[in-house]
């Protein structure tokens, strides 16, 4: 990662919540949308940007499920393990994506395509079982659809490779 | 727009039904729709009519409720009953445009029954649908969510400006009293206690919160608001904030609704246009803004006192409570927290009266209260009920039973809070005392069914997994009691449990629920212990027989 | 005026002034509630569950030691359910805690072990759960190990609120949560002070002092090393509470006994070190209030943990900064130069002992090369208050019988303004008396001066000597520290007059006394009982004024030449430097 580079956007995050009340878990969010996680550098650099010990980063990040401390895949799926879902069978999905992506949900595969996780409910518990690949939702899933999807963002890499 | 005046309000009032004189297409474009498909629909809508050179209306829409439908169409055309579709494809969307600018009729296939009327059932004082009674749904599946002037068309914005024009802060708190009013959030606290208790603390400054965490999994009803009928909720919120004394609002939404936040996002913005919000609101001497703050993945934020630690940039872990948020809250002020659905409810009791209020509804539980039912129900979808309706009224005849038509096992209230339901209960009316009666409580609205297929032991071990992975750990009986139940439950799932491990875990419950410091860790036994009290044989078929 | 609450517990009737706990209120009707995770000195973290009681109509049971009492409640604070619950939580709690009381820094002094122990379960129900995680013992100073940790945050809040250091916090959530330095680094790495106040308020062995003591025994048993011991100032009126003796007892004769009797051959004070440090502090006052030579406010730097927290958050202040090493760093290079030439010791074989009420200690002997000005490592090791507490036990001391004994007066002797160095505004009320006389000529009339005095977290007022104003501040807690130094960096930007001349930090609350390596348990009524021991000893002492010290008058004539001048600046002073936060 290009290091100013960082350093200049933590320092435009830092500026627009600098001065807001309540507002280190939205700067968070800023990091995390423009690196996908929160990089050492850059939680460090937003620490001193907003004058906030590193520590209460620290305990922050690590306390919301939301915050990824390394670079997940580029390809984020996740299995909603809500009360719908999982009475409609989201373990059974969970189970086939982890096979066959060849990864444990919480985990990103080797080549950083792919990154497993498990959320509890996206809201569309009315169209459960739900997957999400990025920001692609995809409703009444079954295996086979899972699958299918699955298939298609490996075959995109390869034609990309 | 520009800002308004209480004179362009009072030009706009009563109009309350929607009026048009051309075809006018709404597709449900909230997040479950969209996910079905709604943006490709709404695509071949736009170029089908366009392609025909037709002057016809294309809108985006909230939430009708039926989720297991989406996506969803309502064509209206001037004169005639809306007709309603479900599971639209593109195809079928170009179809319908095609036939009716040909022929002026619409095809049968895909027409959802009774769902027309359910969208419409908003009048004044809104009406029943068949079954369900929309107050806190009245424009979801109605308006564009995106458009002030729909929602202005709908009798928006009256409410405050009634407030703001004619009523003093008590005044509201009276009404707020008459309607009985609980909060909708899960514990059913009367709204005018804590309005009042908030008016009355003393405080640089008060805040109002709305509590839009909706981590019940499970359930999204106040999503479905949010996203369906976000000015309802900021209107709420502002009238709020007049009656406590506040000029600052946060919404504090979590991060898993990316769509809901837009749209609130862009509600304030546009009430803030209109002068809604900002100083001297519809020219009253009362200032208001509100900010967004998002979640970022904790279901225990939820509880008031984490909300504001989240709020205030912290971990997300509650605080004993007194001193109540009331009291001493957001950045030691005095701050009232008040969940999406309560808000909504507010302009309604304002505009109608809290005796109307109060005469929907069964004794101390009055007015509507929205449902997410899901599981194994042949619809699952959002639906609003009058209080007091019994369970089965709402899953077998609202939403038609078990989606493979056999029997229903038991229904789940209240989520990871609550408890489960037998089917031989399912007469008892839904009021908070009567729920807390069978070992459940109301919550915040999820309902879910399970059908004989469904194992108790498998689910109770679900809800407290779920409650292990959502502790915030601060308080011993919770962080490991949680997990060593957790432990011995799964031993018993897998055929390794013993006779004592019943005796501990009923134990540990207890003292779980004696002990934790916040509602999550009191009420995360709770699944568990209903599971046992009525289905205890499904978990002793599991344990290793005792030697003879 | 506030109101007063009338309620039962107990059945016995209560009155207290509003906003009092269920807990402070059941103490008043000698009613003892339970603790795990609350501490006197903190606000309640409400982590343990193990203090709920029962109030008369409401089926949820409270915590005592956050809930305020209200008018008419009716407390159970006893009865069969609650105690089942008590223990099932002691049970819980025992699932997720190793099982090592017998080789923990904390045993027979661990307040979970102590917990345990009075509810007498025999038994478990529940699996152990305890987490494989490092010990963390890169500071040298305190030790972590966060498999111990009970996560009831009392740590965390002393290092974070009334330290301002944030080198302490909780990682992770639910059963994961664990404590850690900052950014899940090593504490060596993070802003850590080695203040040990996160040691003294554990309630359990996860947090200790490093201990240091099988290197001293080491060198004592070498007949080679010639070991030499002095104790700080605060560490004579706590030692005791290892002993039972009454909290205060001054135990400076017995103390030097016990280290005699252990195998010392020279047994030093540090309250020599403490005379001499006013010496060197008040005339660098002088220098700077009377002869304006460099900046005002002087700001004390006797605490290494104070200097560490400067260097790392308020460098900007180095320039106000006495560049005097803190007593125990002075007796050291004496030992090692003006006491080895006169006893014609090699001082390659001296081997210095402190005993300090402090942790820090052990990271200022090495936290510079002026660290060895002697030409060796002036002090080779620093111990605790409970480490020494533990030798003498070791050594089959009858610490109550054994005699009183007098130091080596040659670095021993020392006068009341000495002793005062372990109370928080100690060495302010010293430097006075001394810089009193150096401006007039004649000792105060009245030696104390009680604005310094007493457990206020910032003490400020002002003096008058020969016709000037000495304006002064006293802070103690690192957290009460930013107000002050506001104050002083907006007058610097306005270029108007200082607020103060000079002003006193220490590290610890209520400073050495309530220092980090003190005796457990420590609590503002045991610090104001600890600081009253050393005042009472400068009351009764023969000399009440550093310059009065006569052993401190014969090593300016024999040795150093006098206050500030070059062979003192060698031994007796030290420099300052920023240093990062954080080490990447
Ligand atoms: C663990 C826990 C989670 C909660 N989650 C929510 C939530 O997601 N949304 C909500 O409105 N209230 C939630 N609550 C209830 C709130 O603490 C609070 O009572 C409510 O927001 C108050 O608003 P009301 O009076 O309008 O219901 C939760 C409570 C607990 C103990
Ligand atoms: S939002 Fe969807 S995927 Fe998530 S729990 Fe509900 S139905 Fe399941
Ligand atoms: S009960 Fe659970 S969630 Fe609540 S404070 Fe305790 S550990 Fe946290
Ligand atoms: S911390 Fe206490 S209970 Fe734990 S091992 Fe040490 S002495 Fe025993
Ligand atoms: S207390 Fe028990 S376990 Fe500990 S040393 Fe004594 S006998 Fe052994
Ligand atoms: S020694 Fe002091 S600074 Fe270091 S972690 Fe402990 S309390 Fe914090
Ligand atoms: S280390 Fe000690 S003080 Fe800190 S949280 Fe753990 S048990 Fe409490
Ligand atoms: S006050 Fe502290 S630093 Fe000063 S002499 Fe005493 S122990 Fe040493
Ligand atoms: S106040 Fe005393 S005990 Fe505390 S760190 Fe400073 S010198 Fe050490
Ligand atoms: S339970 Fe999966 S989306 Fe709600
Ligand atoms: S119709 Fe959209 S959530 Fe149900
Ligand atoms: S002592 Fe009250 S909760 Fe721990």
């Amino acid at each position: 990662m290009n290091e100013s580079a960082t350093k200049d956007d933590v320092v435009l995050i830092a500026k627009r919540w600098k001065n807001k009340r309540g507002s280190l878990i939205m700067a968070l969010h800023g990091l995390q949308n423009r690196f996908g996680y929160v990089p050492r550098d850059a939680a460090m650099e937003l620490a001193e940007q907003m004058d906030v010990p590193l520590a209460r980063i620290y305990e922050v990040i690590t306390f919301y499920n939301y915050f990824k401390l390394k670079s997940p895949g580029k390809h984020v799926v996740s299995v909603c393990m809500g009360t719908a879902c999982y009475l409609k069978g989201a373990p059974k999905l969970l189970k086939h994506a982890s096979e066959s992506l060849n990864i444990s949900p919480g985990e990103t595969s080797a080549d950083g395509e792919f990154h497993l996780q498990m959320v509890r409910c996206v809201g569309c518990c009315g169209l459960a079982p739900v997957v999400t690949e990025n920001e692609t939702l995809l409703a009444k899933v079954t295996v086979d659809s899972l699958e299918a999807h699955l298939c298609k963002c490996k075959n995109k890499e390869k034609e990309k490779a | 727009m520009g800002r308004l005046t209480l004179q362009d309000l009072d030009a706009r009032q009563g109009v309350q039904i929607q009026t048009f004189d051309k075809p006018w297409i709404k597709v449900g474009m909230s997040t479950c729709g969209l996910a079905a498909g709604a943006d490709a629909v709404f695509n071949a809508l736009v170029e089908t009519i366009q392609s025909h050179s037709l002057d016809w209306r294309v809108t985006r829409t909230g939430c009708a409720g039926m989720c297991s439908m989406e996506p969803l169409v309502e064509f209206r055309v001037p004169g005639e009953s809306p007709v309603m579709y479900g599971e639209m494809t593109p195809e079928l969307a170009r179809e319908l445009v095609t036939q009716y600018a040909d022929k002026h009729s619409l095809p049968d296939d895909h027409r959802v029954p009774g769902l027309a009327e359910l969208a419409q059932a908003a009048g004044d004082p809104p009406r029943t649908g068949p079954r369900q009674y929309r107050i806190v749904m009245r424009n979801c599946g109605v308006i564009d969510p995106e458009n002030i002037d729909e929602y202005i068309d709908r009798g928006g914005y009256q409410a405050l400006k009634k407030v703001l024009s004619s009523m003093t802060p008590e005044q509201v708190i009276e009404e707020l009293k008459t309607s009985g009013l609980r909060g909708r959030g899960g514990a059913g606290f009367p709204v005018w206690s804590k309005w009042k208790m908030t008016r009355a603390s003393i405080g640089d400054e008060h805040f109002i919160i709305c509590n839009g965490d909706e981590g019940d999994p499970g359930a999204y009803m106040d999503r479905s608001v949010l996203e369906g009928d976000p000015h309802a909720v900021v209107e709420g919120m502002i009238i709020g904030g007049y009656v406590i004394g506040a000029q600052t609002g946060f919404f504090y939404i979590r991060a898993e609704y990316p769509l809901a936040i837009e749209r609130i996002e862009k509600a304030i913005k546009q009430a803030r246009a209109a002068g809604l919000l900002g100083s001297n609101i519809l020219g009253a001497n009362f200032s208001f803004n509100i900010e967004v703050r998002l979640g970022a993945g904790a279901f225990v934020c939820g509880e008031e006192t984490a909300l504001i630690a989240s709020v205030e940039g912290k971990r997300g872990t509650p605080s004993p409570r007194p001193p109540y948020p009331s009291v001493r809250g957001l950045w030691k002020q005095p701050t009232m927290i008040n969940n999406v659905e309560t808000l909504a409810n507010i302009t309604q009791v304002l505009l109608h009266g809290g005796r109307w209020f109060a005469g929907i509804g069964s004794g101390k539980s009055t007015g509507t209260k929205v449902f997410a039912v899901t599981g194994k129900v042949k619809y699952s979808g959002l639906v609003e009920i009058p209080m007091g309706m019994t369970l089965r009224e709402v899953v077998e005849e609202i939403c038609g039973g078990t989606a493979s038509g056999g029997p229903i096992k038991a229904v789940q209230t209240g989520g990871p809070s609550g408890g489960l339901i037998p089917a031989d209960k399912l007469d008892t009316p839904i009021t908070y005392e009567h729920l807390q009666q069978l070992g459940s409580i109301m919550g915040s609205g999820g309902m879910i069914v399970m059908d004989e297929t469904d194992s108790v032991v498998e689910l109770s071990r679900f809800y407290l997994g779920f409650c292990v992975d959502e502790s915030c750990g601060k308080c011993a009986p919770c962080r490991i009691g949680g997990t060593q139940i957790l432990r011995l439950l799964n031993n018993i799932a897998d055929g390794k449990g013993k006779e004592e491990d019943l005796v501990t875990i009923r134990r540990m419950a207890h003292a779980m629920q004696k002990a934790s410091l916040c509602g999550l860790g009191q009420t995360a036994p709770n699944p568990i212990l209903s599971a046992l009290r009525y289905y205890e044989h499904e978990f002793r078929e599991r344990l290793v027989p005792a030697h003879k | 005026m506030t109101k007063k609450i009338h309620a039962i517990i107990n059945g016995l009737p209560v009155e207290v002034q509003a906003g009092v706990t269920i807990l402070d209120a059941a103490r008043q009707v000698s009613v003892h509630i339970p603790t795990l995770c609350k501490h006197p000195d903190l606000d309640a973290t409400a982590a343990c569950g193990i203090c709920i009681v029962r109030v008369k109509g409401t089926a949820k049971m409270l915590r005592a030691c956050c809930t305020p009492l209200e008018a008419n409640m009716e407390i159970t604070t006893e009865d069969p359910e609650i105690i089942q619950v008590r223990r099932s939580v002691i049970e819980m709690i025992l699932s997720k805690h190793p099982n090592e009381c017998l080789t923990c820094g904390r045993s027979q002094n661990c307040e979970l072990q102590t917990l345990a122990a009075h509810f007498g379960l025999r038994q478990t129900h529940l699996d152990s759960i305890v987490p494989d995680l490092p010990l963390d013992e890169t500071t040298h100073a305190v030790t972590l190990d966060p498999r111990k940790c009970i996560t009831c945050g009392r740590c965390i809040q002393v290092c974070q609120q009334i330290q301002d250091v944030w080198a302490l916090s909780f990682l992770q959530r639910g059963i994961d949560t664990r404590i850690s330095a900052a950014g899940d680094i090593h504490l060596a790495d993070s802003p850590c002070v080695r203040c040990g106040q996160c040691s003294a308020h554990c309630p359990t062995g996860a947090i200790v002092e490093y201990d240091d003591t099988e290197e001293v025994w080491e060198k004592l048993r070498d007949p080679e090393a010639f070991c030499v011991a002095q104790i700080a100032p605060a560490v004579r009126v706590a030692i005791g509470e290892a002993f039972d003796f009454p909290v205060g007892t001054n135990l400076t004769g017995k103390t030097y006994a016990a280290l005699r009797r252990m195998g010392f051959k020279a047994v030093f004070d540090t309250n020599f070190g403490a005379d001499l440090t006013i010496m060197e502090e008040a005339h660098e006052f002088i220098e700077r209030f009377a002869h304006g030579k460099s900046v005002l406010p002087l700001v004390t730097s006797c605490c290494p943990a104070w200097v560490d927290f400067m260097e790392k958050f308020h460098s900007d202040i180095i320039p106000n900064f006495s560049s005097c090493k803190s007593p125990q760093a002075m007796v050291g290079s004496l030992a090692k130069t003006y006491f080895a030439e006169k006893n014609k010791i090699d001082p390659a074989k001296i081997f210095v002992v402190s005993i300090m009420p402090c942790t820090a200690k052990k990271f200022e002997i090495l936290r510079s090369k002026e660290m060895s000005s002697s030409g060796y490592q002036d002090v080779d090791v620093s111990l605790t208050t409970r480490e020494l507490a533990r030798m003498i036990k070791q050594s089959g001391i009858d610490f109550h019988a054994v005699p009183e004994e007098q130091p080596d007066h040659l670095l021993g002797a020392y006068t009341g303004a000495g002793t005062i160095f372990g109370a928080t505004g100690g060495v302010m009320e010293a430097a006075l008396r001394t810089a009193h006389y150096l401006i007039t000529g004649e000792n105060p009339s009245r030696m104390e001066f009680h604005m310094t005095r007493g457990l206020q977290g910032i003490k400020e007022g002002e003096i008058t000597v020969a016709g000037k104003t000495v304006r002064i501040a006293v802070a103690h807690g690192l957290g009460n520290v930013e107000k002050l130094l506001a104050k002083a960096r907006e007058a610097r930007a306005a270029g108007q007059d200082p607020p103060y001349h000079f002003v006193e930090v220490m590290a610890c609350p209520g400073g050495c006394v309530g220092g980090g390596g003190q005796p457990y348990g420590v609590t503002d009524e045991l610090r104001t009982k600890r600081a009253a021991g050393l005042y009472q000893e400068d009351q009764a002492g023969l000399w009440r004024c550093s310059h009065d010290n006569p052993y401190v008058q014969k090593l300016y004539e024999e040795y150093l030449g006098q206050p500030l001048g070059e062979k003192s600046e060698q031994l007796l002073h030290t420099t300052y430097r920023p240093r990062p936060t954080y080490h990447r």
